[in-house]
């Protein structure tokens, strides 16, 4: 089920350059035993965020108030690994509503869609032009806009137009799923196993 | 006509319509379920007022969370009880094929479908966990999906998917001594690296392939998603035929005939197009083994680390914050350190053949005293043969702990943890911080280096322990 319309998001970020982060990382195993949606987001990032006791460790950027926001500006290779939807779930339930990053693991990325966090896929020149900005002033806001496919580093001016297919595009302006879709059309699913 | 790819035939067929300026509704034959990916899925279907469409083409195990040991006992964690428990309950009320811990053929999802028969040549087949790519080894078009994606298909029979780009890696000639397939796919990856693939389906095809097994094919092909790649196939041959014949859900008498008449015309014509192709020698391969954080980052077992020469950036931030994690250093040789376990076991070396290849070579010696050998089967099935071929009795002499079939150390949901700062060298698939428990340092490897690393207790090039 799809969470929330997503059209424009104004906001700050937060920077993770890291590169090949997989979905171990950003939702451990050992946390996935929930039969409910809610409540991981206590848990993303657990083994970068938190010492074997549970203290927060304080070089990791997640704990560093500096930053905050609902972008996450990610290193190249964000997602890979297991397709555990339970890390959009946990990256939706922090507060994030959109991740950029100049490479995607696939299942990641469909995962993302389905749920309602934006996956903006930016040039490398592009990501790096973020990474710095935020570096230099972490209350930088940066503009994405679903509609028009762009986002815009808005103190400087500088954008980039980002790829999405128009139906995809369609379901997340107006909070539709999949499954509506494919429930309109039931009777041509039918049609088609039968003839299987 | 038109030259199309083995990936084209079965993927164009599955097509119940294709969206304008989107994705195409591809329709599902088989669904695999286990408790941890499903019962949000199924929560959601409760919420929308819908039933499951076609239960007869999803079956059920519980593989992830599950210990491997008193399974004829209830579960102590009381999470992983309750997602068991979970399962149990949607499979009743939904009228699913439920292989339940304990039963003839329960197992890890990816190797009970093939065990049963149920993974058949030019199917497409989706689980909600990424390597559904196992069953690509069959000529099946298999791949991971997330939740979301879960209850589309119990509700649907269908997912929307936008058709991936087509990658072939073609590996020629004879392999040599010592080398698996397990070796095969770990030096792809490390050319190609942990995102090379990503984008495409590949097929593999090549002479080294074609005279693999099935089991060893399921390696290859398992390991796909470790690249990026979405799920990898090969072309079903004779091999493939020989392997589901008289399997429980095969086709039988007339159907069977029917069936590989079908098979038969699934491969890629002559001249067809792929986006792109790699082309590797076997006579290149050797024992290989990871030293770093994603699969990509793999050696030769004789090989130094690499340097970071020519490395800069976040690259480079990325490359020295995995060796870091791992307690390695740029440019010193893997051999000879020491090690604290090995795990044999996993949807990407769980299978008999795996553990007839540790029991072969370990046969009359013992582990080493620094070492904790864990031997998982990846059913039921493989325990009983295992148990059957006496493999179990020489295990155990040589100081392997057999445990009951299940995910186990390969993600440590459950007790099989690898502890802290311990090196753990594992048939498993994937070396990512923290994946075979909080701060373990995970070596990937084939069954074979494994049992070279459990006799000498330390990091080995298994053509130097074994004479034959």
């Amino acid at each position: 089920m799809a969470y929330d319309k997503f059209t424009v998001l104004r906001d700050t970020a937060v920077p993770l350059p890291t590169e090949n982060v997989d979905t171990d990382q950003i939702i451990p195993a050992r946390f996935l035993k929930a039969t409910e949606r809610e409540g991981f987001g206590d848990n993303l990032f657990r083994d970068w965020r938190y010492d074997v006791e549970g203290n927060p460790k304080k070089d990791f950027v997640l704990n560093d108030t500096t930053y905050s926001g609902k972008i996450l500006v990610a290193g190249k290779n964000f997602g890979s690994g297991s397709s555990r939807e339970h890390a959009v779930w946990a990256i939706y339930d922090y507060g994030f509503r959109c991740v950029v990053s100049s490479f995607f693991a696939d299942i990641f990325k469909n995962n993302c869609l389905n749920i309602g966090v934006l996956p903006v896929t930016v040039t490398p020149e592009f990501a790096d032009k973020l990474f710095s900005a935020i570096a230099a002033d972490p209350k930088t806001e940066i503009e994405v806009n679903l509609p028009q496919q762009k986002i815009t580093l808005l103190a400087t001016g500088e954008s980039e137009s980002f790829e999405i297919n128009e139906y995809k595009k369609d379901n997340m302006t107006n909070g539709f799923d999949d499954i509506d879709y494919l429930l309109n059309m039931s009777s041509e699913i039918d049609a088609f196993a039968a003839s299987r | 006509m038109e030259k199309t790819t083995l990936f084209d035939k079965i993927w164009d067929s599955h097509v119940v319509r294709s969206v304008p300026a989107g994705p195409d509704v591809f329709f599902i034959d088989k669904h695999f379920i286990h408790e941890v990916t499903s019962p949000v899925a199924f929560l959601n279907l409760e919420k929308r007022g819908i039933g499951v469409k076609y239960p007869h083409r999803t079956i059920a195990t519980p593989d992830h969370n599950v210990p491997t040991v008193d399974q004829d006992q209830t579960i102590k964690d009381k999470l992983s009880r309750m997602q068991v428990e979970k399962l149990r309950e949607n499979c009743k009320k939904y009228n699913i094929e439920l292989h339940d811990l304990g039963t003839a053929h329960h197992g890890i999802v990816h190797v009970i479908g093939p065990e049963l028969g149920v993974t058949q040549p030019g199917m497409t087949i989706v689980c909600g966990d990424s390597h559904t790519s196992t069953h690509g080894a069959f000529g099946a078009i298999a791949f991971g999906i997330g939740t979301s994606e879960v209850e589309m298909v119990l509700a649907t029979q269908c997912i929307m998917q936008s058709k991936p780009k087509k990658m072939r890696i073609s590996v020629e000639g004879e392999l040599g001594r010592g080398v698996t397939s397990k070796d095969i796919i770990l030096y792809i990856i490390s050319k190609i690296s942990a995102a090379g693939a990503t984008g495409y389906f590949v097929e593999y095809a090549g002479s080294a392939i074609r005279n693999l097994s099935m089991e060893a094919r399921m390696t290859i092909c398992n390991m796909s998603i470790e690249m990026g790649a979405r799920g990898g196939l090969i072309a079903p041959d004779e091999t493939t035929f020989n392997y589901l014949k008289g399997k429980q859900y095969a086709p039988a008498g007339e159907e069977w005939d029917k069936a590989v008449a079908y098979w038969k015309t699934l491969k890629t014509d002559d001249g067809a197009v792929f986006d792109k192709e790699y082309h590797y020698d076997a006579a290149d391969i050797e024992p290989m083994i990871t030293y770093g954080t994603n699969p990509g980052m793999g050696i030769k077992v004789v090989d130094n680390i690499p340097t970071t020469e020519g490395m800069e950036g976040s690259n480079k931030t990325s490359f020295l914050k995995s060796l870091d994690y791992m307690g390695f250093a740029p440019g010193e040789p893997v051999k000879g350190k020491v090690v604290d376990y090995v795990f044999v076991g996993s949807c990407t070396n769980g299978r008999i053949e795996d553990i007839r290849s540790v029991a072969h070579f370990v046969k009359g010696k013992k582990k080493a005293d620094n070492i904790t050998a864990w031997i998982v089967p990846g059913s039921r099935e493989v325990e009983k043969q295992a148990h059957e071929e006496g493999l179990v009795k020489i295990l155990e002499e040589a100081g392997f702990e057999l445990r009951q079939p299940g995910c186990s150390a390969c993600l440590a949901m459950n007790d099989d943890k690898i502890p802290a700062g311990k090196y753990a060298v594992s048939t498993s698939n994937r070396n990512f911080e923290g994946r075979q428990g909080p701060g373990a340092r995970t070596m990937l490897a084939s069954p074979l280096t494994v049992a070279a690393v459990a006799v000498t207790g330390r990091i080995t090039d298994p053509r130097e322990v074994f004479n034959n």
